[in-house]
Formats: structure tokens, sequence, C-alpha cells
């Protein structure tokens, strides 16, 4: 066979080569250049996106006290894939979990995903962390992962702060900034602040290797961004008052509320029975809260925004306010009053008769408050007497009553101040009257009001007919940095009129009801009430300003079911009041008993 | 005796080129592939990079020693270095240590050496020895055996060494033997056999079978129907139905359990992420997410971080395509078929047939490596643990292949001798 022919087969394997070398190329281009899910699976490979989760802001009381702050903690998490051969025995007593335990928590983690990291144990405390920490590495698989946690440094203002919990399901799909696993305000400040106190999370993408061992940053941390703590409250709330107060209330039910007048700021806000915010926290929150929700006497419940009560007498001035605008009543008309006997409300009070508007509050005399209700209802000039109802209504809701007042709290109930045709719907259209409905006359039947209006129209008597919104964040982040603004509310009263009530206030606490508790160096204006309910023993009400002449505080303080208003809730108030304006008691006698006294 | 300096002007520079870019390219890519951060020195002797580096060294030590040697050394002494390594893979089953499921290594201190990394030099010095001789004609049955039993009892002994993938190397020197005469047909053939076999066990043996009777009876309607031309198609049927079913048997009966698996990934029969299909998965994702212009020196990840496994021994080519891109594999790929191609059309230049024989014999054995290599990372073939050439870590691959080549080049440097 002649070699020349043969010589021309190297053309043939010279095409192989290069045949496979082009099948090659084409190929790799295809799996290079067209297809991306390669590039995908690298980063699902290599790269871990893991939250940075920022602190909460702090909050502090207007002077600047801490009053919540964080603690860290870690969760700890697992990859079952990488778990081997771990001394369980030794694991679980680090823990202080059972076997079984770390068999279901395994169980659960692996059903979530083999390969992916999940929650073994929630919220170790840096106790056990510090503990657990240099033993970790005999348990391959494990990691820590920091978070924060509330930590109150005092047991107050539970119903106030809130509390922080992890996101449902639900939100998770509403907004997308949560992801399962974060925390949310749920109540209170937390919840109505979340945005500004949330911070915002931040994300560093890690580079693993095959093992699951961290390597390294990705692209020295270009994409990662830092988590940024949430903005710091600083609150209306002054601590101490605040404190006292829960201290006062203790074994009491019920509510206080203070405000500043001037500012609208909320200065003591609190629900009673209580509890210790800290108990809301961590591991021990879901299962306390189930403790707390199941007490029969309602620790959760915040009654100073989302208790309705019948104000009582309290509520008296506001007939007189809306008597002396509408031109119906004057200083100079006087009513006659015969006590037990009178009708149709008669009076528990024994005083002079006829009495004027001023000693009429003074005494809390109920006759005198009814023909004053019975006038502006049968009397007044707007057309009928359901019109005039209307009007009546209005002027009422103009002090803050029968709606929310718009504060920066959450879940703030309406009160009750009825409606002409909710008088309809019970009475028939043009069959109600004054007399019909005489009992709100003195603050009873249908209306109700939360604590927290109650103090509200304290300040507003303070202020002469106007209140700013009531709110409890003062600042954010910085001291200076408004948190927002709360309107001036004027109502339909012409301040003048408020000058006689004011001064039937203050012979209130001088002369009248409330004379027992006055406070050496400083002149209350206030009025009780004893308020009639369904549900057992009168409710104990009292509602004031203090320093009459330069109202510096307007509180109100309601107790659930302890009688006569100037026993129980009228020394709460004076005490406090006294407490915030001197800074000191000058009652021990008085202030022990209120201490020592358990209503419940 | 030629002068010294004759020695070196006649060495092919292209080659000599190619071999230098491709060993530094694989001495870069070992270091981006096991890159320690704590260790980073390119010639810290700790990390294999640095071994790697060793290994370079010596190699060039050994090709300048190749060059230095008398050309007629090798086709004198060929049958001798083909005894002598046959002799060492002999004795390495008898007293080697297993590595890695293979009885293939002698221990040394610290280091392994492969002899079956040298038996394909040898078996090419052989054949070319073979070849040389006077009076050969392909189409005497001796001269056909003779040839397979060089290639076989090496390949056969390395099979002994469970090593397949070195065994089926030398499968590759069929190459040499179609160069020499052998009828394109055995080409043909033997692609025929591959696919038929990889259908089998693709779609299975009954279909396979079932179609190679549809096939015999088209040809019965079209041939020329005389009675030899019957017998032929009715053994060839028989053959092919035999074949078939020796396949299903084979690979049931003699593939251990990871072969199987291995080549039913391949054949996307089975999905097995985490065990056998993890290696070819995991190395085309490296490869894959390079991109066009690849992650850059040193950012590969997939390798880097030893999701690809063995990435720089059998999956070097990964750490190309990850940090390199497209347009690193590109010019790999280039760079072998540029060497391949140089190397056929020195061994044409050759006056002398042992040293034509010889060339076609390393351009076999670095085809098929590269061929098989490059082939399983990209998912083309199945996992075969074989060596890229010149790129791969390892000291006696390394050396071997530049002995391999070095000969050649050698051989090549002296062809204007006289015979």
């Amino acid at each position: 066979m002649a070699n020349r022919t043969l010589a021309s087969r190297k053309q043939t394997v010279i095409a192989i080569f290069l045949v496979i070398g082009l099948i090659y190329l084409v190929r790799l281009f295809y799996i290079q250049v067209i297809d991306k899910s390669y590039a995908l699976s690298a980063n699902n490979n290599v790269l871990r996106y893991v939250t940075q989760y920022p602190a909460r802001g702090l909050i502090y009381d207007r002077n600047g006290k801490l009053l919540v702050y964080n603690e860290a903690v870690y969760d700890l998490m697992v990859t079952p894939l990488q778990v081997k051969e771990i001394d369980t025995v030794e694991f679980c007593r680090l823990l202080e979990i059972t076997y079984e335990g770390f068999l279901e928590r395994m169980k659960k983690a692996v059903k979530y995903s083999r390969y992916k990291p999940s929650l073994f144990e929630k919220q170790i405390s840096k106790e056990t962390y510090g503990y657990i920490e240099e033993k970790m590495y005999r348990f391959p698989g494990f990691f820590v992962q920091p978070r924060t946690l509330r930590y109150y440094p005092k047991p107050i203002g539970a119903h106030l702060f809130g509390y922080v919990g992890e996101v449902t399901q639900g939100l998770i799909d509403k907004n997308p900034y949560y992801k399962s696993g974060d925390y949310i305000g749920i109540s209170g400040i937390e919840k109505s602040y979340e945005n500004m106190l949330r911070g915002i999370k931040g994300m560093k993408i890690k580079m693993v290797d095959v093992h699951n061992r961290e390597v390294g940053s990705f692209q020295d941390g270009r994409f990662d961004s830092a988590a940024i703590m949430g903005q710091d409250l600083y609150l209306s709330i002054d601590a101490d008052l605040q404190e006292y107060g829960e201290l006062l209330m203790r074994g009491k039910m019920g509510s206080v509320v203070a405000i500043e007048p001037s500012t609208g700021e909320i200065l003591a806000f609190l629900s009673s029975p209580a509890y210790d915010p800290n108990l809301l926290v961590g591991r021990v929150r879901s299962k306390n809260y189930k403790l707390l929700s199941e007490d029969p006497i309602k620790p959760l419940i915040n009654r100073a925004m989302a208790g309705t009560y019948p104000p009582g007498s309290t509520f008296k001035m506001v007939n007189d306010l809306i008597g002396l605008q509408e031109g119906l009543l004057t200083l100079s008309v006087r009513y006659s009053c015969q006590g037990k006997t009178s009708s149709p409300i008669r009076c528990t009070h024994t005083h002079q008769s006829p009495l004027n508007v001023e000693v009429a509050i003074q005494q809390s005399c109920n006759p005198f408050h009814w023909q004053v209700f019975r006038s502006i209802i049968s009397n007044g000039k707007h057309g009928g007497i359901r019109n005039n109802y209307v009007s009546w209504r209005n002027q009422v809701m103009s002090l803050g009553f029968g709606h929310k007042l718009g504060t920066d709290l959450q879940f703030e109930l309406s009160g009750n101040i009825p409606s002409a045709e909710k008088y309809d719907a019970i009475y028939g259209k043009g069959h109600w009257n004054a007399m019909t409905i005489r009992s709100l006359s003195i603050g009873q039947g249908e209306i109700l009001v939360t604590p927290l209006q109650l103090a509200n129209y304290a300040a507003a008597m303070a202020n002469r007919g106007s209140y700013i919104v009531p709110h409890v964040v003062k600042y954010t982040g910085e001291k200076g940095n408004k948190a927002a603004e709360f309107k001036r509310i004027v109502s339909s009263i012409d301040p003048v009129h408020f000058e006689v009530a004011v001064e039937g206030m203050r012979q209130v606490a001088t002369l009248g009801t409330a004379r027992w508790y006055q406070i050496d160096s400083v002149t209350m204006c206030g009025k009780t009430g004893t308020a009639e309910n369904p549900h057992g023993e009168d409710h104990s009400l009292f509602m004031a300003f203090a320093p009459a002449e330069n109202p510096k505080i307007a509180i109100a303080v309601i107790i659930e079911n302890a009688g006569f208003g100037s026993t129980w809730a009228l020394p709460v108030a004076s005490l406090m009041i006294e407490k915030y304006i001197t800074g000191k008691i000058k009652r021990p006698d008085v202030e022990e008993h209120m201490l020592n006294t358990k209503l419940y | 005796m030629r002068e010294r300096k004759n020695i070196f002007s006649n060495v092919d520079l292209t080659l000599i080129i190619l071999y230098l870019v491709m060993v530094f390219l694989g001495w870069v890519n070992i270091y981006a592939a096991v890159y320690n951060e704590e260790y980073n020195s390119i010639i810290d002797i700790s990390q294999s990079y640095g071994k790697q580096m060793i290994w370079i060294a010596s190699s060039l030590f050994l090709g300048l020693v190749i060059l230095l040697t008398d050309a007629r050394f090798f086709s004198t002494f060929a049958y001798v270095i083909y005894g002598f390594t046959i002799f060492l893979l002999v004795v390495v089953l008898a007293i080697g240590a297993e590595i890695s499921g293979s009885k293939s290594w002698f221990g040394v201190g610290g280091f392994g050496i492969q002899p079956a990394e040298f038996a394909k030099f040898a078996t090419g010095l052989a054949l070319a020895r073979f070849f040389n001789a006077q009076h050969i004609n392909i189409k005497d049955i001796r001269t056909r055996v003779t040839p397979l039993v060089i290639m076989g009892i090496p390949a056969l002994l390395i099979l002994l060494q469970n090593d397949t993938g070195s065994a089926l190397v030398y499968g590759s020197f069929i190459l040499v033997l179609y160069r020499m005469g052998l009828s394109g047909n055995f080409l043909l053939a033997g692609a025929l056999v591959v696919v038929v076999a990889l259908s089998t066990l693709m779609v299975g043996t009954i279909y396979v079978m079932i179609l190679l009777i549809v096939m015999a009876a088209v040809l019965f309607f079209f041939m020329k129907r005389n009675r030899r031309n019957i017998i032929n198609l009715i053994a060839l049927l028989l053959l092919g139905i035999g074949f078939t079913y020796s396949v299903e048997y084979g690979v049931s009966n003699f593939l251990g359990e990871h072969q199987k698996t291995r080549i039913n990934v391949l054949l996307g029969k089975e999905l097995d992420l985490k065990g056998a299909g993890y290696n070819v998965n995991q190395s085309k994702i490296a490869i894959g997410s390079g991109g066009f212009l690849g992650k850059g020196f040193l950012n590969g990840t997939q390798t880097k971080y030893n999701f690809v496994p063995e990435q720089s021994t059998d999956f070097i080519f990964c750490t190309v395509g990850e940090e390199w891109g497209f347009i690193g594999s590109l010019v790999v790929i280039s760079l072998f078929l540029a060497m391949l191609v140089r190397i056929i059309m020195l061994a044409e230049r050759q006056r002398s047939e042992f040293s034509r024989v010889y060339g076609y014999g390393v351009a076999s054995v670095l085809f098929f490596h590269f061929m098989i290599n490059i082939g399983m990372t990209i998912g083309l073939v199945p996992v075969i643990g074989i060596p890229l050439p010149f790129f791969s870590y390892g000291g006696s691959s390394l050396w071997a292949f530049t002995i391999l080549l070095f000969i050649f080049i050698k051989q090549d440097a002296n062809r204007n001798a006289l015979l």
C-alpha cells in the first residue's frame, strides 16, 4: 500500500481532533454564555444571605430616664445535613432540653430543609450562650445568630409600651419588609411607632464552602448593608409618676391617666391590674401570654383606653358649660333641691337650697344638673327637643367625648355619647324628651367615657376649653426632633364659661366633696364621681387639674367597683398630683392607706 | 556526532512554547483552585501549587535531559523500556499502595509514583519500534495482532489495578493503527459499537434488538441477495444482538455499583445530584457560572470552596471555565488542538517510521486525555478519572506527559539524521 495514500489519513485524524474540539466549544458556549441557570446555581451554592437584625430603638421618659432597652440573645440555628455524630446527651444537658425534645426539633428542622439552616432553639440567654459557646465546635451543624430582645429595667408601663412578637404569616404576605422570624410591635408604643423603632434590616452576603463553613464575605462586602438601629423615642411619660401610680393602683382595678394640659403630653398612663412587661419577652412570652390572657382579672386589657365607664358626676360640668353657652344658665340662676325627696333624680348630698351653679358643682347636686339638662333639651333654641339634643351632643363631643381622640397609641375606644338616632330607635322618633334621657344629666345612662377622655376633659378644663390631642411620644431620635404634630382642638364653648366651671371645681377640692384630700401647697380643681354601673358596686372616679393658677397636670382616676369617688379615686389622684408637683408626699398616712388597700 | 548547538536549533519551538504555556497556565489554575489565604505564595511548597512548581521544574529538567540524549537511544531501547514498565506494573500490583481504590502507586517518602502514567510513552515507543521494522504488512495477521498485544498487556495490568480510566487510554492507540493502514472501517465499527452500547443502556436491550432486526430486514430487501451476502448479514445481525445483550449483561454483572450509577447519570436515566451526579453537576455549575469573561483570577467560588471535587487534578478545567470564562475555555481548547495538529504535522514530515508512529502515539494519548477529561467536566462523557495533560496537579502525570512529548520533540529534532 502506498505510503502517500496512508499519509492522507492525517487529514482524517486532524478532522477528528477538530470536530471534538468544536463540539466542546459549542457545548461550553452553551453552558457558559447562553444558559444562565448555572450562574444561579453557583450563587445558590456559595452565597448565604444573612439578615442583620437591627436593635430596636430605645425608649426614654421625659427626663431622659431609660425605660426600654435591648439585650443580646442568641438563636441557635441548625443545618441538619451537617450534624454529624454529636454527643446528644451532653448537648441536651447544655441546652436543658430532653432527648425527645432534641429529636422533635431536629425533625422540624429536617422538614424545613436539610441544607438550609433553621431555628433550633430560640433566644438562648447570654449566660447560656457563654456557657455553650466554647463547646460549639463539638457540635458541627449548629451555629448561633445574635438577636436582641426588649428589656425593661423597671417593671412598669406594660400597657403603654405594649410588646413585641414574631410577625404572623398574614402580615408577611401584606408587607414585604417582614420576613419569617422577624419581630414586630404588636401593641402599645411598640406598635404605633413600629416604623421608627424597628430600624432597617441589613444584609450580609457571606460565602460558604461545600461544608457550609463561612469562608468570607462576597466581593469584600460590596453588596452588604449594615443594619441601622431603630430611632430612640423620648416619651412625655414621667417615669417616677408612672411608677408611683402603678404602686398606688396595685390591688385595685382601674386606670390612671395624667396629662400636661399645656402640651397634651401624657405624663402617666396606666391600667391596673398591670403586669411586668419583662414577662412578655423572649422564650417565656407565649407561656406567660397564655397565663395572662386566662387570668380572670384580665391584666392584658388596657383599661386606660379600652375601658369605658359611665363618667357619673364628673360629667356634670359638661351640662353646666353647655347651659352657660346656650344662655340658659347664668351665675344668678338658682334651682332648689329637696335632697332625698327630689324628683325625678334625688340628691345624695346635704347642702343649701336653692343653689347656683358653682355650689351645685361643689356639692355635686343632682337635681340642679337635672334642671340644667332639662332646660337645654326642652328650652333650647335649635328647633325642637331632638335638635336641641343633637346640639347638646355636638358640644359634648367637642370636649373630646364620644370619639377617638387620635392619640399615638393603638386600640383606643370611642366611648359613647348616644346619638339622636339611637334614641329614635329605642323610643321611637318624637317619643323621647329630656325626662326620658334624664340620666345623661348626671353622667349616667348610655354615656361611656374612657379614662383617657376623662383626663383629656380635665386638661380641657385647665385650658379653658381647648385641648391638644394627648400623646406619649415627644421626640424621636435626637432630642428636639418632634415625632408628630398634635392638633389643638378648641371646643364649641366660650372660654369665659369655663371660669365658672373651674371655680366650681376649685370649691370641690376646698369646700366640697374632695375637701378631705387637699394638698398643702397646691390648689386642685377637681370633681369626684361615683358611677352606678350594671356590673356591681359603683365605680370610684375623680378628675382634676392642678395647680389651679397654672395647671401643670390634669388627671383622671377610675377605680372599678370601689364605691365613692371621694374615698378611692380622689386620694390616688391627690397623691399623684402632690408627687408630681412637689416631688414628695407629706401625707404618709394617706399614702400608706392607699398602698396597702387591696380592692380585689 | 552533531554539535551541541544543532541539537537545539532543530527543536520545534512551537511545541516547546505550547508546552510551556500550558504548564504555566496549569500551575496558575492549580493555585487558584486550591488557593489558601494563609499560604498565599504560589511557591509555598507546603501547598499543592508549590509542589506543582517543583514538578514543573523537574519536568523541565527531564525534558532537557531527553533533548540531550541521543535520539537513537529511544528506538534502540524501546522494547527494554517497555519491558521495564510492564515489570513495574506487575510489581505495583504486588507491593503497591492503594490510593482511592486504585492499587497503582509506589510510595516513596511523601511522594507517590504511578507506573501506569509512564507505561503510556513506553507503549508508544514499543509500537513505534514494531512498525519501524521492515516488511510490515497490515494485512498480515501477525502485524495486526502484535500491536494489540503491545497495547493490551499494560491495559490489562492497569485494569487489574482497578484503574479503568487509565486502562482505556491504551485504546487510543487505535489511531496509530489507523494511520498505519488499519481499515477505516475499524474506526467506524468502533464508533458504531459505542453508539450501540450507549443506546442499549439508554433505551433498553429489547428496543435496540428490534431496531437491529428492522435494519437487517431493510438491508435484506435492498441488497443483492446472494448466498454470501445473506450469510454475512445473518452473522452481523447475530453479532449485533449478541453484543447488545452482552452490554446489558456486562454492565449489570461486571461494573461496580458506582460505575453503573455514573453511566446512568450521564445517560440521564438517573438524577443523583448528591451522589454520582454530584461531581458532574457541580463541575458544570462551576464552568457554566464563568460566563463569557469569567469571574477573574482567584474569584472563582465553586472550585475554591470545594464544591467541585478534585478541583486541582481531574477537574482542573473547572477553574479555567469559572475564572476565565468562555474565553479561557477557548484558549485552553485551542492550545490543545494546536498542539495536537502540530504533532500530527511534524509526525508526517518524519523520514523515520519510528518517529512518525511515535508521534501519532503521542497525539493519540494526548487527544484521548483531552477528550475524556474536558468532556467529563462538561457532562459529555462519563466521569473517568484521568488527568488533563500539563494542567492537572500531579508529579507522575506531568513527568510522564513531559517525557512523552519531549521524546517526540527529540525525534523530530533529529529527523535529518541519517537513518
